[in-house]
């Protein structure tokens, strides 16, 4: 394990496939020392396949991997970890039930003596390199007590502990407030001047703030490179997508016809979480035909409990639910689908399509013994495919045949498979969680223009989001999770990044 | 016969009764941990069972008779980390669904023990197994005596085991792996662990368990082997598992506890009690029905991903 | 892919299965010293040799499929059912009790009677098991392997002591057994001289009538999802736990039913080992059988085949009955093992690559970017435990 400094990083000509996709196409990349590159790219652009190249867990078909000039070869992340590089995953690599200490053993092979695990050398090592980087840990302390924003501190120190002296961040932001994001470019900034960091992000407001330099990827290749400080945010934006893209907002719509009395009302709702604590304290939140009410918050703080309360999924402690005069609050999930209430959940291939199933099944999912489709209790055949048809017509799905699984389907589709059934089926709320998480701008935009148009038409839409300029761009108001309270309900035009921000983060103004 | 010697005759035989599902069950143990449940575990123990008895039934008459016991439990061993190794093919490198693969496996070491049995042996023959080894001195102690030190060799390695599989488990590197690997194994795999690898070695280490517990029961409990020697306790094996939390003093809890299910109906036999002998048989079936029941569903204390199998390549 | 690509991805799979398991069949055919092919050919070929034997193969091909019909429903509705020994002799204790207390109905009474009471027993049996994998989250591998055993205690209970024939007790010979069940119960012979009795109208009407209610109707329908996707089916607004118990319900059903054709049709009284791990089998069958009613019927026969040319092997080539578990169990671990295998989109990938090279139909082409597809899963579910842990953390114990 050598201990000089990585001078440069040198990707020349990576390219990987998997079956049916050509992941990264032939890719030139090259990081000097003491540098911050930003990666960009879409969703599926490859950016997370490169990564993982480098760290030892994919073999590139074609290419090679130079450090200071000489080739090297990473069969697996050990090669790469010798080689000084690390990288924290967007996912955590944290076992939940093991003490801070035993995840660094997993990987310090020092500590790993013949019939004894030396944690003492390990938590030694642990508080060196927290006290040198500012990065405050406690060793023996179980990682499922830690906070998200504590975990991302117990990774950072991980990968130094292993002898990192690059490294690479994959959405290091995605589950952090706006404040907690600020504070980590700023630590980040200053290990910049020690260590070569790639992080790969979407936002392009990081980008800018972090940044050096600036690789862009899109389908697999690098079709952009250069300094950060040179383009703006929306000549980068431009530049990932390979168009102009403006996203629909809800200015360009007409103005909110929400008048009366709430369709959807939740009052005092409380909630249980699986581990039995409260997560969702006395919620009360309103929402009226033909209005979006955007729910902002950091993913985990109770909005997962709270569509599945809302859709007879969990159960419900105390507290109502009110769907146009009908008290729904602990009805099961049929009879509330019965009563028009739409969902689009949060995990599309388990939640919301049957995989194995065809796509004309799929969309008759919710409502098998409707007497459209099923007579006497044998299916409609006939009658299905020809909803089939109509749908994948309207919503624009791409797929060989209504008769293909729904689960071989790309993302975008899938949620255009979801989105086709549930809006059919002419719902009277809509409960759309993280609708356009993982797609790319196409569908995103897609998405938008379908919510917006069930609007116009008087639909009451619940959007759970994490991306605050989905939220401000739909929402006629905003309201704010944190730790299962709404801390706020605001009208869309006065909900600033920075005041989500704040209220995400848990600061309540006066 | 008085209460008091009934419940003693109860310990008596209750403590060499569970060291059947002792060994199966801290070896299904490392399996789980790693995230493997394999229930196949029951045909182990037959082939096991059937492999032990082997050497000493042909080597009787010859001058090996003395090690022949030895010889049947380190083959029975080997056997059974074979046909471990094998369920490691079908469920980690092939990835099929462990359940149903678990009760193939069951079929296959079943089959094949009765097949071998009814070729080289024929009809039901007794060996003279092993004999127990009183501890002297500690075997006189009243009560305490017969019920802890008066036992075969066995009984005493397997009990000793329970700290050893514990050291192992949570104090040296090879147990942190295979508990990486049963809870989150892509972190494992990002941490340079061969997940596949762990896995594998686990499976062996079950299966060589599994192995001897079946060797236990033909040379040194019944002493003869039978097709219906194993009569479900490889199941139980696995289920003690789920109901000791994966730790091993809790499979030790467990093995004691539906072995004197299974002791109690011997000695309500010999008591005289008049009890239907096959609700009495049922008894430890019965038993294990009602632990799953009543066990509530184990809230992480142990392998997250029992039963998943491990894709790099699957999308997160 | 489309149905000519499933149907050859079945079939594929199948041919693996019947291979890899010969071939594990050889070894421990070679460590009994036997003449494999002389083995096999026996297995294979002989009872195809007489009509007797032919028809022995539809006698057992009968209780197998109607097992296996049940195991299908199970397995497609996310419920393992291992259970199906026990649930048969539960099925034969309530047939034989029913008819040999109604001696004097007629026999289109009689009949429909004893099949009802033997569905009734199997289910009621299978019906424990998924309660307690409904309500409790009890695993249902483990108490149907439970179920098994305590059902085969209570069989051998009820024929050595309630049951037991009165005549044995008189004539000292101790056989648990019942009596002979009415003649008004019994299911005709088909083909004098043989045992083909017409029960086999039977399996093949519940053949159509499992194929309907799994694909033509919305309960089935809602099963298949449930089954196949047990989180998708419950926020679709199924009930996914109530099904649970009616898959096991049916299942066991169909075992019972099973059980009491076997009684009415071949033994005429209940007897001990009557079973003959038909339970198992039938597993097997309809695994081999791809879970499907198309498949299955196919699958029997070929697996009455098996049985019977194993008990002529035992004969002709001096290899025990009990290699017929043997090959069973490495069916099993052949068919799951290849069609996970199958299921891999780099295996995929590389066969359809290389028909396509065959055929010389145009590659498929590589495109670049967005996500990666899922492999196309074939209809067939994938049994799977589906107890799944919480995703919950606490304390390790130590």
């Amino acid at each position: 394990m050598g201990h000089e400094p990585i001078r440069s990083l040198e990707l020349r000509g990576i390219t990987k496939r998997f079956p049916g996709i050509l992941a990264c196409d032939h890719i030139d990349l090259s990081v000097g020392e003491h540098s911050v590159r930003a990666l960009v790219g879409e969703n599926g652009a490859g950016k997370t396949t490169l990564m993982n190249i480098i760290m030892g867990l994919y073999q590139p078909d074609e290419g090679h991997i130079f450090i200071n000039g000489s080739e090297v070869r990473f069969r697996s992340p050990n090669d790469a970890f010798d080689h000084g590089i690390g990288m924290v995953h967007q996912h955590f690599m944290l076992v939940q039930n093991m003490t801070v200490a035993e995840n660094v053993a997993l990987g310090l092979k020092s500590s790993h003596k013949p019939f004894r695990l030396d944690l003492a050398a390990v938590r030694k090592r642990i508080i060196e390199v927290s006290e040198r980087h500012e990065l405050p840990v406690n060793p023996d302390a179980y990682i499922w007590h830690l906070s998200v924003g504590e975990q991302q501190r117990v990774e950072l120190v991980k990968t130094l502990c292993l002898g990192a002296r690059f490294l690479i961040l994959d959405e290091p932001t995605s589950a952090l407030t706006p404040q907690e994001t600020d504070e980590l470019i700023v630590k980040l900034q200053k290990m910049s001047q020690e260590l070569s960091i790639i992080f790969i992000s979407h936002k392009l407001h990081e980008v800018k703030s972090l940044s050096d330099t600036v690789s862009i990827l899109r389908r697999g290749r690098i079709v952009f490179e250069g300094n950060t400080a040179d383009h703006s945010s929306s000549s980068l934006a431009a530049l990932m997508t390979g168009h102009e893209v403006e996203l629909p907002r809800v200015e360009a719509a007409t103005e909110s016809k929400a008048t009366g009395p709430g369709l959807l009302s939740i009052q005092s709702l409380c909630v249980l979480g699986d581990r039995g604590n409260l997560a969702l304290d006395r919620v009360s939140l309103d929402i009226a035909p033909g209005e979006i009410v955007g729910l902002a918050g950091v993913s985990g703080n109770g909005q997962r409990e709270l569509a599945e309360a809302l859709n007879g999924l969990r159960a419900v402690e105390s507290g109502s639910i009110d769907l146009d005069g009908i008290e729904i609050a602990g009805a099961s999930a049929g009879r509330i689908i019965g009563e028009g209430m739409g969902y689009i959940p949060e995990d599309r291939d388990t939640e919301g399509i049957v995989p194995s199933f065809s796509v004309r099944e799929n969309l008759v999912l919710k409502d098998i013994d409707d007497r459209d489709w099923s007579r006497g209790g044998f299916l409609r055949l006939g009658a299905i495919a020809s909803n089939a048809t109509e749908l994948r017509e309207r919503f624009d799905i791409r797929c060989p045949s209504t008769d293909t699984a729904a689960g071989s389907l790309s993302g975008g589709n899938i949620q255009k498979v979801i989105l086709a059934r549930e809006l059919a089926r002419g719902p009277k709320v809509l409960i759309a969680v993280y609708p356009t998480r993982g797609l790319d701008m196409g569908a995103e935009e897609f998405i938008h223009k379908q919510l917006l148009a069930r609007r116009s038409e008087g639909v009451a839409i619940l959007l759970i989001s994490e991306e605050l300029e989905e939220i401000m761009n739909l929402s006629d108001r905003v309201a704010v999770i944190y730790k299962g309270q709404i801390l706020k309900v605001m009208p869309g035009k006065d909900a600033t990044k920075r005041s989500l921000g704040l209220l995400m983060a848990g600061v309540a103004d006066e | 016969m008085n209460s008091g010697s009934f419940l003693l005759n109860i310990l008596i035989l209750g403590v060499p009764f569970s060291v059947a599902l002792l060994l199966a069950g801290l070896g299904e143990m490392i399996n789980q941990r790693a995230g493997i449940f394999n229930l196949g575990c029951e045909g182990i123990m037959a082939m096991g069972a059937f492999i032990g008895f082997l050497p000493p039934y042909f080597l009787a008459r010859t001058e090996l008779a003395g090690s022949a016991n030895l010889i049947g439990i380190v083959l029975a061993m080997v056997a059974g980390a074979l046909l471990g190794l094998l369920f490691a093919l079908v469920v980690v490198t092939f990835r099929a669904p462990q359940g149903i693969a678990g009760i193939g496996l069951q079929m296959l070491g079943w089959g094949t023990a009765g097949t071998l049995f009814r070729h080289y042996v024929g009809g039901v023959t007794g060996v003279p197994g092993i004999q127990p080894l009183p501890i002297p001195g500690l075997s006189k102690i009243p009560f305490l005596g017969p019920v802890l030190f008066n036992h075969t060799i066995l009984v005493y390695g397997a009990f000793l085991l329970v700290p050893v599989f514990w050291y192992v488990l949570f104090k040296t590197p090879w147990g942190l792996k295979v508990r990486a690997v049963g809870t989150y194994p892509r972190a494992a795999d990002s941490m340079g662990i061969n997940v596949a690898r762990v896995r594998y070695q686990a499976l062996a280490v079950g299966g060589a368990m599994a192995g001897l517990a079946g060797a236990y029961l033909s040379l040194a409990q019944a002493r003869m082997f039978a097709d219906d020697l194993i009569a479900g306790r490889g199941f139980i094996a696995v289920a003690l598992v789920y109901f000791g939390r994966w730790h091993p003093v809790g499979v030790m809890g467990g093995a004691l506890l539906f072995s004197l299910a299974q002791t109690l109906q011997l000695s309500i036999q010999v008591a005289g009690i008049k009890f239907p002998y096959e609700f009495a048989v049922m008894l430890p079936y019965i038993l294990v029905i009602v632990v799953l029941a009543l066990v509530r569903k184990a809230k992480m204390v142990g392998p997250t991903e029992l039963g998943k199998p491990f894709d790099r390549e699957q999308r997160v | 892919m489309n149905k000519r690509g499933k149907l050859a991805y079945n079939a594929f799979i199948v041919i693996v299965a019947a291979l890899a398991a010969m071939a594990i069949g050889a070894i421990i055919l070679a460590a009994v010293g036997a003449d494999i092919l002389k083995a096999y050919l026996v297995i294979l070929t002989e009872p195809l040799k007489d009509m007797i034997g032919i028809t022995e193969i539809i006698v057992r091909a009968i209780p197998l499929s109607i097992i296996a019909l049940g195991i299908a429903i199970a397995f497609r509705s996310g419920i393992l059912n291992i259970g199906a020994e026990g649930q048969m002799m539960m099925g034969i204790l309530a047939s034989s009790a029913v008819a040999i207390a109604l001696p004097g109905l007629p026999k289109y009474m009689l009949i429909p009677l004893a099949i009802l009471a033997g569905a009734a027993g199997g289910a009621v049996w299978g019906g424990i098991a998924g309660v307690l994998k409904a309500r409790l989250g009890v695993n249902e591998i483990l108490s149907t392997v439970m179920l098994n055993y305590i059902a085969a205690q209570f069989y051998t209970f009820l024929l050595r002591g309630p049951m037991m024939d009165p005549e044995e007790l008189v004539t000292g010979s101790g056989t648990p057994q019942t009596v002979r069940i009415p003649r008004a119960a019994w299911l005709d012979r088909l083909i004098p001289g043989t045992r083909l009795h017409t029960g086999v109208f039977i399996a093949l009407g519940l053949a159509v009538v499992v194929f309907l209610l799994l694909w033509r109707t919305s309960t089935g329908f809602k099963m298949r999802a449930a089954g196949a996707e047990a989180k998708a089916a419950r926020y679709a607004g199924v009930r996914v736990e109530r099904y649970l118990i009616i898959a096991m319900l049916m299942s066991g059903a169909c075992a019972g039913i099973a059980g009491s054709i076997e009684i009415l049709g071949v033994h005429r009284r209940a007897i001990e080992g009557v079973t003959g791990g038909y339970g198992f089998t039938g597993i097997v069958v309809a695994l081999f059988g791809g879970l499907h009613p198309v498949g299955i019927i196919p699958a029997s026969m070929f697996f009455g085949l098996l049985l019977i040319g194993a008990d002529m092997t035992q004969r002709l080539a001096s290899v025990p009955a009990n290699m017929v578990l043997v090959l069973q169990g490495a069916i099993i671990l052949a068919i799951v093992s290849a069609r996970q295998f199958m299921n891999n989109p780099y295996v995929q990938d590389r066969i359809s690559r290389f028909v396509a090279r065959l055929s010389g139909r145009p590659q498929p082409p590589v495109q670049p970017g967005p996500d990666a597809s899922c492999p196309d899963p074939s209809d067939s579910i994938d049994p799977c435990l589906a107890d799944e842990p919480d995703q919950n953390i606490e304390e390790t114990a130590r």
